[in-house]
Parts: structure tokens; sequence; C-alpha cells
């Protein structure tokens, strides 16, 4: 009896939460609504950074909420769903979308659920745009793959620059995430580039769900490090700032120390910090405005300030998903259409000034940014500074 | 195996509903493509399909034999990698190993059978040799950890199996092994079944053959050394030999369905294969009903369903009822676990207990059908 | 050699401190196991709640407040888990047990990813423990020297404690024979919420030493570290409290050191195969007693 009730239970909750799902669908008739879809992770290990980007997404949402096609004015809503930050909980997300009829996609925060994404989007012929996916392989033979931020081989090899310029580096320590793709992808550029510079290089890896950091301060010591390139989530980030701070050696990294809790991290244990990013508020007045409109956007509203986590720190990764949701409009503009494979197909002409820079696709799908923002901490005044805009040396 | 004529009754009746299973998802994926909004359902039901080899291989292993093994993880990463390793096209090698020079292996097996067996079939027949082949492995590799971790007893079992699927994952990652692994990054652009059908049917035929084991001498041996293993060594079983058959069986086919989730998934990375996704399928089976092959597939697609579909919605804060804040990002995940743990507590012989779908329908009393049929 | 020597050396002291955390950990896994015969899989999700519930208490009051409140906090935790979960499935098999707690620690971490936005949090900063000392020649935390004596102190009074009081001795009787201790009149349930009680306290304290050290507070963050203590308290012989502290420290030593040669990948890899051939030669653990087997 008891099975015939847990069998009949599985089947009033399946059924019941099939019909909640379908709640969403209701419009109101007569508005023209175009869906753009948010593929991010808001759980898992890349859930906070994930949310700031759907952040930089909304509040763009909110500062263009309409688009004219064909004469008509649609409304653009936004449909988010969250990846979980893992390959086998993307696809299924992926499909979501496509099952809601995006019209394009945006995301997402790390480049292996974005690779995982891919062919459900080629499939369904709808064009995706990357914000902060900086694996070579998001776009590399995926067609309906684009992306508004720069690639990992220019960023390592740009930091790679910094290490020679600003350190005139001699040995460099690569510390990298064993697992993570981005973290061993960015210190492979890194060191390739080191090779040609004449630095030095000692490497080590940290496996997962390790916390004691001591050892490889010691050995970088030993090594006599001038710089540690540690292109790591922030999780890894923040134990690590932590106890470099008595070995005295800087630290580099890669575009995901843009965010508050390095900030803290760094303030709280005085540590000396430096890392490559997007977006510089000083960089354009159109920077500047952002910043201070995305504040105030935040400011408004207790739960999106949470999602930023509980700070006003504008991480890069809100200001690129804003810039890829404006290129997804000036694409369904210039496909004067709402059908996603038209878009897609007009999207790759797009030509867009944004806040992080100018956004021109090349073949693959790539931009092409010659110049990366270096910023440092602050630790006297808890705040991040601009350091320099570095480029390549010859 | 096959001796009596309750098998031959089990294959005929087997295959047909393989075949029928087979046209209903060609006819689903027809009714999909052109509804807006089922797309996700054939996700679903791709992942689903998978999941309930991998919940009744696990089943196998934990239900019948009642060897408690945490390492399903590990087999399916082997699986995993190998079906990605064996089949990326030449072509596309030095896009994938951007790192390694395009690796060490070069040669694709779906391509070398479309060499000689045309463009249609070579492939086909490729993959699927390239399936057989993770199995292989991954059996072999279940052997291999059998000899000294099947000597231990229930829980000691189940965390040594644990820290195995921890150092397969280790050994993959490692740098030194990358022009084999790709090291840390993703091994994509292989190729998969785009279809629903392909999955039900080497899922059906996995599971059929599993069946068959459960009900011949074997699968009565496995059961004794579940019930009471002294009983059971008592009576002449050699328990050595029929664990290690269950416990190389179960790697065979976690391996099999690894090479299948690495189609579903289209790329493949380490990172993902961890405990908490061995954690996943043992609830599977707990929810279905450890013990019962039709209770391990039933939940494995209510468990993939909810986690990935119904309850998406819980996440979405647009959804909230005025003034409440309760829906948010991680909420479907919360009201979820909250779900298992009911059944976990409540209906702890989940949805099928031991008993299989067949026996739903027999009615009460005839205890004699039963044990001829099911049991 | 000398280089190796150099090396051990340095990693010696993190070693220990992180050694004496595992060792905290490991005492609830093997009070549970020696009582319950149950692995208790949500017991490093409750030291990673107990981080939290820290994360949140300073900013509501100061620090010596938030101490003894984040202690109470994780005991109650521990104790209703226990209550909740593990409780009604007494009679059922070792396995749905086990499941229940691999359940528990699902929702565990779902719940705080839920709760805290999966944002990673800076622990705060506790007067004193947190504040840097030299000590031969090394920069480190007061904490990582207080870790070891802490845990030393901490064991020698659970031992008294099982050895001396009257609960003590309920609990030795449980975990020797749980239906004959029942039918000697020993109230065999509070007898259990006594050792969650505990377990759960010395998990208070870990996490308190272990993020002092280790600032970052993440939803599976306790994953790594309560996987690992539970193989320091197989390794020492599980329901054995001398072998999970030795078990403790001897995986912090040896993670350490093998870091410091140059083989990081491997140390997780390492924790793993050396558990697996201490069970291969000594099923029981370094200090585990023969278990008789029940017909």
């Amino acid at each position: 009896m008891k099975k015939v009730f847990a069998l009949l239970l599985a089947l009033t909750m399946v059924l019941g939460l099939a019909a909640c799902g379908e709640k969403p669908a209701e419009e109101q008739s007569g508005e023209k609504v175009i869906t753009i879809g948010i593929y991010e992770p808001s759980s898992g290990a890349n859930g906070a950074g994930g949310k700031k980007e759907v952040l930089g997404i909304e509040y763009a949402n909110s500062v263009v909420p309409t688009v004219t096609i064909g004469g008509e004015e649609y409304t653009i809503k936004t449909f988010a769903v969250d990846n979980q930050s893992e390959n086998d909980k993307g696809v299924s997300a992926a499909e979501q979308l496509v099952s809601e009829g995006v019209a394009i996609v945006l995301g997402s925060y790390g480049s292996g659920v974005s690779m995982a994404a891919a062919p459900v989007f080629e499939e369904a012929k709808i064009a995706a745009i990357g914000c902060s996916c900086t694996n070579p392989g998001v776009t590399l033979g995926n067609p309906y793959y684009y992306r508004v931020c720069y690639l990992d081989p220019f960023q390592g090899s740009v930091l790679a620059n910094l290490a020679k310029d600003e350190f005139d580096a001699k040995v460099a320590y690569v510390f990298t995430e064993l697992g993570d793709d981005y973290s061993v992808g960015l210190g492979e550029y890194f060191t390739q580039e080191c090779e040609r510079l004449g630095i030095q290089v000692v490497a080590d890896q940290n496996p997962a769900g390790n916390t004691d950091m001591s050892g490889y301060i010691t050995a970088a010591k030993a090594a006599n490090a001038d710089v540690i390139f540690a292109p790591t989530s922030t999780t890894v980030a923040s134990l690590l700032i932590d106890q470099a701070a008595y070995a005295g050696i800087p630290l580099i990294a890669g575009d995901t120390w843009d965010d508050a809790v390095i900030l803290q991290a760094a303030t709280k244990s005085g540590a000396d910090v430096y890392f490559s990013t997007f977006y510089d508020e000083g960089a354009s007045q159109a920077a500047a405005e952002f910043m201070s409109g995305f504040q105030g956007w935040l400011n408004a509203n207790d739960d999106k300030l949470a999602n930023n986590g509980g700070t006003d720190t504008v991480s890069a990764v809100s200001a690129l998903g804003y810039d890829a949701y404006m290129v997804a409009v000036e694409a369904i503009k210039a496909a004067d259409s709402a059908d996603s494979d038209a878009i897609a197909a007009a999207l790759s002409g797009v030509k867009y000034t944004g806040v992080t820079g100018d956004v021109v696709f090349d073949a693959e799908g790539d931009v092409d940014k010659n110049i990366i923002f270096i910023k440092g901490v602050d630790t006297e005044k808890g705040e991040f500074y601009s350091v320099k805009e570095q480029g390549l040396s010859k | 195996m096959i001796k009596k004529r309750s098998d031959l009754k089990t294959i005929v009746i087997g295959m047909i509903l393989i075949a029928v299973l087979a046209v209903i998802s060609v006819g689903l994926e027809g009714v999909a493509k052109n509804v807006k909004g089922l797309s996700i359902m054939m996700a679903v039901m791709k992942k689903g399909t998978v999941y309930a080899l991998l919940a009744v291989s696990m089943n196998l292993l934990n239900g019948f034999t009642g060897l408690f093994s945490l390492g399903q993880a590990g087999f399916m990463l082997v699986g995993a990698y190998t079906y990605a390793i064996l089949s990326i096209p030449v072509a596309k090698r030095a896009g994938v190993y951007q790192y390694y020079d395009g690796g060490i292996v070069n040669f694709s097996i779906p391509e070398i059978f479309s060499g000689f067996l045309g463009d249609t079939i070579g492939p086909v027949v490729g993959m699927l040799l390239t399936l057989l082949i993770c199995g292989v492995l991954a059996a072999f590799l279940g052997w291999l950890i059998g000899l000294p971790a099947l000597r231990l007893k229930s829980d000691y079992l189940a965390i040594a199996t644990l820290g195995f699927a921890e150092i397969i994952r280790t050994f993959i990652q490692y740098e030194s092994f990358a022009p084999l692994t790709n090291g840390s990054n993703t091994l994509r652009q292989y190729p998969t079944f785009k279809h629903l059908y392909p999955y039900v049917i080497v899922v059906g035929l996995c599971i059929l053959f599993i069946v068959l084991l459960v009900n011949s001498t074997y699968g009565r041996a496995f059961k004794a050394i579940r019930d009471d293993e002294i009983a059971a060594e008592a009576m002449g079983i050699d328990l050595a030999k029929h664990k290690m058959l269950a416990f190389v069986t179960s790697s065979f086919f976690a391996g099999l369905g690894g090479g299948l989730m690495a189609m579903y998934m289209s790329s493949v990375q380490a990172k993902g294969f961890t405990s908490a996704m061995t954690y996943e399928i043992l609830l599977m089976v707990v929810i279905g009903g450890i013990g019962s092959i039709s209770g391990s597939i039933i939940a494995a697609f209510l468990f993939i369903g909810c986690s990935e579909w119904w309850l998406r919605f819980l996440d979405d804060s647009a959804n909230n009822i005025a003034g409440m804040k309760l829906l948010a990002p991680g909420f479907r995940m919360v009201v979820f676990s909250v779900v298992i743990m009911i059944i976990v507590l409540f209906f702890r012989r989940g949805i099928m207990g031991d008993k299989e779908l067949p026996d739903l329908f027999k009615r009460r009393g005839k205890k004699a059908g039963k044990e001829a049929v099911g049991e | 050699m000398a280089d190796i020597l150099q090396a051990s050396l340095n990693s010696l002291l993190p070693g220990i401190s992180v050694g004496g955390q595992y060792a905290l950990i490991a005492l609830g896994y093997t009070m549970v196991y020696g009582i319950l015969r149950l692995i208790n899989f949500a017991h490093g999700d409750i030291f990673t709640v107990a981080g939290f519930v820290m994360f949140y208490a300073v900013t509501a009051m100061p620090v010596y407040l938030a101490i003894p409140f984040t202690i109470l906090v994780t005991v109650l935790l521990g104790f209703s888990v226990e209550r909740l979960a593990y409780k009604p499935l007494r009679s059922a098999p070792r396995m749905s047990v086990m499941i229940s707690a691999i359940g528990v620690s699902y929702l565990l971490q779902n719940l705080m990813w839920y709760i805290t936005g999966g944002q990673p949090q800076q622990y705060p900063v506790i007067p004193w423990i947190s504040d840097n000392i030299q000590i031969f020649g090394m920069e480190t935390k007061r904490v990582t020297v207080i870790t070891p004596i802490l845990t030393f102190v901490l064991v020698i009074l659970l031992v008294t404690l099982i050895k001396k009081t009257r609960i003590g001795m309920a609990m030795r009787a449980a975990s020797r024979d749980f239906e004959t201790a029942r039918l000697m009149g020993i109230k065999i349930n509070s007898v259990i919420s006594v050792t969650f009680v505990i377990g759960s306290f010395l998990a208070a304290v870990g996490s308190l030493l272990f993020f002092s050290n280790y600032s970052t507070v993440s939803p599976t963050v306790g994953t790594m570290p309560g996987l690992k203590a539970f193989v320091a308290a197989v390794f020492g012989g599980i329901g054995s409290i001398p072998g999970a502290v030795a078990g403790g420290f001897l995986i912090g030593i040896c993670e350490n050191i093998i870091r410091a040669l140059g083989y990081s990948t491997f140390s997780d890899a390492f924790t793993f195969a050396l558990l697996i051939l201490v069970l291969c030669l000594k099923p029981t653990g370094l200090f585990g007693e023969k278990l008789e087997e029940k017909v």
C-alpha cells in the first residue's frame, strides 16, 4: 500500500510541478515580446561570479528594455537558467533556453559550461555571446558562439609582460588549480610568454578542495620568485592572498580576481595584489556612466545588492554582461527580425563600442582587444585602483 | 546463461520492449521538434536514459549483491575519457589538445570505420565499438581495484572505492599524462548520438543483459551473498568469485554509461566526476528501491526530471508570489534535497521496494507466480 | 637529502596544525561510528555550517559572545540532525542510515548555497589567536601553535569523560554491544545524542581553528577536510579515540611533506592510497579493535 501511495505522491508531485512550470508562459496579449536567454551559473563553484554577470545583463535590460523590429516595438525579456557551474547540468539548462524559444543567449561565466552548451545552441541555430569565458575553445569550431571578452592566450602573454615591465621579474612562480581548464590554460600561456621574455618559471598545481597554501608560498620563496602568478577562482584566491601576505611576494592574477572577495581578503592581510581586468571606469565616458548608473541601480534594490555580494563594488563581469546584452540588441536591430537564425547571421557583422572597449568580431567570433586594464588593491583605503593599461611588448 | 524457457521469454519481451521504446522515442522527438517548449524534454530523456543504466549498474552491486561501493564516478570517468580520446576526429585534435600539439593519439575509431564501411554505417559501428571499449577498460580497472578492495567489509569497501575514484581522477588530471588525457582541459568535438533512440537501444540492451544476469544462477548467488554472506558460503557459493563478477560487471556498465554520458555532455572534463555524482546515482537507487531494476529506471527519470526540468521555476525570483522572498537561485536544490530526505526517511523502501514493474500487475496472494518470474 | 630535510621541516609546522584540525573532526566521525556503525557523511558539512554561523554571528555580536553562540548552534544542529535523520532509521539496515547521512550532507550543502548565495566569505578575525608570530624563523599565525595543544587538551578531557563518568561508561557499553547495553537499562538514545553533541562540539572548535588559519568559508569547503578526517579516523582504527588523533596528525604531516616535495597533484590521491593500503594490510586500522563477525 505504501508503495502505491509513494507512487501516487510522486505522480501528483510531478504533475503539480509540471503545471506550475507552465505558469511563466502567460503573457498579456497584444504586447510583442522577444526573449534573451541568460545561461549563467547561480550555484556551484562559479555561482557568485555568474550572479554578477546576470546583474550586468539585468541592468542593461533596465536601460534598454525595448527594441524595434520591422517598425514594431518589442519588449525585451530576459530568461535566466542556472547551469550550476557543471558541464553535465549545463546541457539541460541550455535546452531549457531553447525550449523557451529565446532569440539569442548570453553567457556563461566559466568556459567549460559554455563549451558544453555550444552544440545545443548550434543545433537549435541560436547564437550565444559569451561574456567572460576566455578559453579559446569556446568559439573555436563553434560557429554559433561569440564573445565580447579577450582570450586567454592574449591575457596570459600580457600578464607575463606585466611581470617583466613592472616587477622586473627573473623568476615567476606559476600556481594553478588542478582540473580547472581556465586556470591551467592561462598558466600555460603565461609560461609560454615568460620563456620568450627570459623569465624562469617554477610551477605547481593545487588539487581541488585543498585549503593549505603555505606550502606553495614556501616553495615560491625558496625559488626566489619575484612574482606569483595565480590565475585561480576567488575561493582559492582569498586563501592564497591571506598566506602570501607574509612572504611579501606580489601576486598577479587573471580576470576572475576583479571581485569584492579579493578586495576584502587583500585589505585584511595587506597583500600586494595585481590582476588583469576587462573594464576600467576611468577608461572612457561610457565606462564612467556605466559605473555610476549600475551602482545606483544596485543600491536601489536590496536583493540585487545581495547578489552582488553585499557591496556596490562593480565587477568587470557585470560590465561584460552589460556589453554582451547591448551587442545582442544591436544584432536584433541589424537582423530586423525576431528569428534566432537571422539574428545569428547578423551578429557577426555587429560593430559596437561598449563600456569594456570596442566589439568587432573576427571570423572565429572573438573580439580583438589589444589592451588589458591592470588593477591593484590599495590596502590602505580598501579599494581597487587602476595601475596601467598593459599591452604586449614587441 | 540462456538455459531456461523463462530466459528466452525475457529476451523476447525485452527486445520487443526496446523496439517499442525506440519507436516511441523517435515519435517523441518528432513531436518535440514541432512543439515549442519541449526540446528540454528530449535532453532530460537522454540524460535520464543514461542515468537509468548507471543506476541499474550501481543497483546490481549495492542492491543485488549487497556490496556498498561508491566508486561509480571513477568508472564513469574512465569510460567518458576513453570514449572521447578514441573518437575525436583527427582533424580536430590540434584544436582540442591545444597545449599538447594534438596529443599522442592519432586516430579516431569512428573515422577508421567510416573508411571501410562508408560514411553512414561506419561512424555508428565505430562509436558503438568505442563504447564497448569504454566498458571493457572500466571492467579491467574494476578487476584491478576489486583484487584488494573486495576483501573489505561494507563501509570499508565504500570508503576504499570512494578513494579509488578520487585517485583515478587525479591521474587523469596529472600534467604528465596530458598528451593522452588533455590534463585539466576539456575534451570535446567528438561524434555523439544526436537522437534519443540510439541511447534507448544501447541502454535497453545493457539493462536486458543485467536482468538476465540477475535472474540466472549467478544472480541468485548474488542475492544469497547479500542476504547472508556466511550462509551463502556455507551453501558452497564462491564468495570471492561472485563478488568479483558483480563488481566487474557493474564497472563495465558504469564505464559504458560514462561513454554515453560523454556523448550527452558533448564535452568531458574530469573535475565534474566527483563523489557528488556517485551520491546522486546512489540516491536514485534508493529512491527507486534497493534491489529493483525497474525502480532504478523510474527513479533515474524522476530524479533527472525534477532536478533539471520541473523544479527549475523555483530558482526564478520572478515567480515569487507577492511579498514572498522564498524563490531565489538555489531554492530548487533545497526543495529537491528535502524531497529526497522525505523519501529516504519515510519511504524507506523506495518507489518499488524490491519488486519489479511486472509484479505490480499480478494479483496479491499469487506468490508462486511471482517466484517464477521475478525472484 | 638536505633539501628533503629542509622541506620536511618547513612543512612540519603547517602539517601538525592541519593534522590537529583533522583530528578534531575525526573524533566526531570515530565516536559516531563507534556507537552507531555509521559513517556520518554530514559531519564535514556541520563543520562548514559552524564556519558560516561564526561569520554571520560576528556581524550581530562581539567576538567573545559569537564563539559560544557558534558552538551552541553547531551542537544544536548536530543534535537535531541525529534526532530527525538518523533516529527514525534505528532499526533499518545500515546502508539506509548511511544514505540518510549522504542526504543530510546534500541538504546542508544546498541550504548553504541558498542562504549564502555561494559567495566565499572572509572568516572574521578572532583577536589573539589570529595574530602573527615567529617560530623557528617561520612567520605564522598563533593558531598554528594553539591547534595541536588544544587538540591534546580536548582529547585528554574526552578520554577522561569516557573512562571516568557514568555517561562515558554508557557510551563504552553501547559501542561494545548495542543490544546488551539497551537490555542493561542504558538509555541508548540519550547516549547517542550525547555522542553527537560531543562530536559537533569538537567540529565547532575545529572549525574555529581551521577557519582562523584558512580564512575563506564557502559551502563546499568542508567536504575535503571532512573526507580526510574520516580517512584519518579509519586509518587510526575507527572507533578508537587515540587512533583518530594519531591518524589526523599523520595524514596532515604526510600531506604537507608530499606537497613540499613538489607532488602536490597527488597529495589527495596519496591520502586515499595510504588508506586503501592500511585497510588491506590491517582492515581495522592501526589502533582498531578486532571486530568479531556476528552471525
